[in-house]
């Protein structure tokens, strides 16, 4: 169990170490984003802009124009929605190359409430041509996910959760911008996508990113009980997206499931239906926050009133095979 | 002497020659904007002498031949929509051929109706959603304090640009990091596209509101080319400096001046017959036989 944010604030210090042109900025919230470990052993390449998030961004550019490599952080909501336009004007339009990490991202920052619980942040950077998109699973694909975007030439959206998370990306996969990976069962993603159809088959496949990999897990688990068999996608690459494995799942699967911790409108669950609506029309089950604020309370009783949690998902897949 | 070291104060360009290149400007920005049937006049009139002064008054140290060279000083048209002052500019620097000005705002030209970073040599921001580009340069100003380079970032805004918030945003965090490398001048043209900034939303006191924030300010005369050159060339004083410069929207067009319409139209027909006359360069005029 390892919070994201955690695995950030030592990657980012390994990366600093690195490369001296990685620099850092944040807005009077590096103790919650972990950016203060960079902070603490380069306080010359960290910039505590203050409580402006706009002006942030736009010196992220300017610094991006030099040469810098500049990593953004604040929570998920300031990252996105408050700076839409300073994001896309100063930064995607104009090419420059900033890495967004944000955290407290989805209804797991908990008792803060709604308007502190990003659920549309997904949607608004993967509609931005030139973003990249990535919402890892846990601490192991954050570290190699911001590494990852560090050695990237573009813009780049990094969305992390705000609790600690069990372990879940297999051990020896690699993070790759533009690829998902197989979290169960352990098939390597090319061997899925070669494969014939006939070879390998699921009755159910999820696509899912951030906790709801692990919620996805547990859903396959239980649903496997039944005698349904489950795959798990992780497609924490978001934007591009994994259209090669989506398909091949879909090939293979009598239902997919998309799954994030996110309004289902416009993230992971609408590039799953665009994908598959345009390329293997299958009936797609989109697990998310149906179209709603949310609201304060613990992370994991949040999870279960949404019907975010392993069970309900099962059920919810129950429901949908009685329906087909 | 390299073409890149700084011209010695008082021995650069001509008074007079900066005078004939903003007139250039001005001919450009009147051609241009008529030929594209749409664009902003007023706004890129008015910064004429404020620019010409930037790139032909031995201040900004660039290198057409070498747009991305790490050690130029930097410009940032924070109000993107004067874009035909820059890119008249530009092209005048050699930048690019000046034949390319008669593309603005067609489809498929570098030139587009605000500027373009990744498609015009030599413009340093996409800026046109106002309020944006003196945070770009306080970045840029950063870099070079962190790089230990000598270059400066130069940002022109707007007035009725200085009501987003984000300016202040910006204007707080270049005092905060002492960026005496950073320098903003503002076109103090006094209209926006509904009216007088007064009227619409009152900025004032302008300049009061720049020391407040910690900026070293002056006010100046934005069509007078001594007085811009000496305000550009005071010395660094371990804070940056905003320039106020006081302008005259439209300037150089008669019919344009202080009318508010002028902001973001075109002259067409005899309209723009009379306002080429009245910016057109001197080999121009004999053509015409004026």
């Amino acid at each position: 169990m390892r919070a994201a944010r955690d695995a950030y604030g030592e990657v980012l210090l390994e990366l600093g170490k690195e490369n001296p042109d990685i620099v850092v900025l944040d807005a009077d919230l590096s103790s919650s984003t972990k950016t203060s470990v960079f902070a603490k052993a380069f306080p010359e390449r960290f910039f505590n802009v203050g409580i402006a998030e706009a002006n942030m961004m736009g010196v992220a550019a300017g610094l991006a124009s030099a040469g810098k490599i500049p990593f953004v952080s604040t929570f998920a909501v300031f990252a996105t929605g408050r700076v839409f336009d300073q994001i896309r004007q100063s930064i995607a339009y104009s090419g420059f190359n900033v890495k967004i990490v944000a955290t407290h991202g989805g209804l797991t920052v908990g008792p803060d409430g709604a308007t502190h619980q990003a659920l549309e942040d997904i949607a608004l950077m993967r509609v931005l041509p030139e973003m990249t998109v990535i919402v890892p699973s846990d601490a192991e694909e954050t570290k190699q996910a911001v590494r990852a975007a560090a050695a990237h030439d573009g813009p780049v959206y990094i969305r992390l959760g705000r609790e600690a998370v069990p372990d879940v990306f297999p051990s020896g996969a690699t993070f790759e911008i533009g690829k998902g990976n197989m979290f169960s069962p352990g098939i390597p993603r090319e061997q899925v996508i070669a494969a014939s159809p006939e070879e390998i088959r699921f009755d159910v496949s999820f696509i899912a990113c951030g906790v709801m990999v692990k919620e996805c897990l547990d859903a396959a688990a239980i649903l496997e009980t039944h005698g349904i068999k489950a795959a798990v996608a992780g497609f924490a690459s978001v934007k591009p997206f994994d259209a090669d494995l989506c398909i091949a799942l879909a090939r293979r699967s009598r239902l997919m499931v998309s799954a994030e911790e996110h309004n289902v409108i416009g993230g992971l669950g609408g590039a799953v239906c665009e994908c598959l609506a345009e390329n293997h029309p299958v009936r797609v089950l989109r697990v998310g926050v149906m179209d709603r604020f949310g609201e304060s309370g613990p992370a994991r009783e949040l999870l279960e009133a949404y019907g975010l949690t392993g069970p309900s998902i099962a059920e919810k897949v129950k429901t949908a095979f009685s329906l087909l | 002497m390299s073409e890149h070291e700084r011209e010695v104060p008082g021995a650069g360009p001509s008074i007079d020659y900066v005078e004939k290149m903003a007139g250039r400007l001005r001919y450009h920005i009147i051609r241009m904007v008529g030929k594209a049937g749409s664009g902003h006049p007023g706004g890129s009139l008015s910064s004429a002498d404020i620019v010409a002064a930037l790139y032909f008054g031995g201040i900004l140290r660039v290198d057409p031949k070498n747009p991305l060279w790490e050690d130029r000083d930097r410009f940032v048209l924070s109000k993107g929509h004067a874009a035909p002052v820059l890119y008249a500019a530009l092209a005048e620097m050699g930048f690019f051929p000046v034949d390319v000005l008669l593309t603005l705002r067609k489809l498929g030209s570098p030139l587009q109706g605000h500027p373009d970073r990744k498609k015009v040599a030599g413009v340093e921001a996409s800026t046109g959603s106002l309020g944006q580009g003196l945070s770009i340069a306080v970045g840029m100003a950063l870099a070079g304090k962190l790089d230990k380079k000598d270059y400066k970032v130069w940002a022109l805004l707007g007035d009725g640009e200085c009501q987003e918030g984000q300016i202040w945003e910006a204007a707080m965090a270049a005092a905060h990091y002492k960026l005496d490398n950073l320098r903003a001048i503002v076109d103090h043209n006094g209209l926006q596209i509904d009216g007088p900034v007064g009227k619409v939303m009152s900025v004032e006191p302008l300049i009061d509101k720049f020391s407040a924030f910690g900026w070293e300010t002056v006010s100046v005369d934005g069509h007078n080319v001594r007085e811009l050159l000496d305000a550009m060339r005071r010395p660094a004083a371990g804070k940056p400096l905003a320039i106020i410069a006081e302008t005259v929207k439209g300037k150089g067009v008669a019919f344009m001046e202080n009318v508010a319409a002028w902001h973001g139209k075109a002259p067409q027909g005899e309209e723009l017959e009379r306002a080429l006359a009245e910016v057109a360069m001197p080999e121009n005029s004999e053509e015409r036989g004026q």
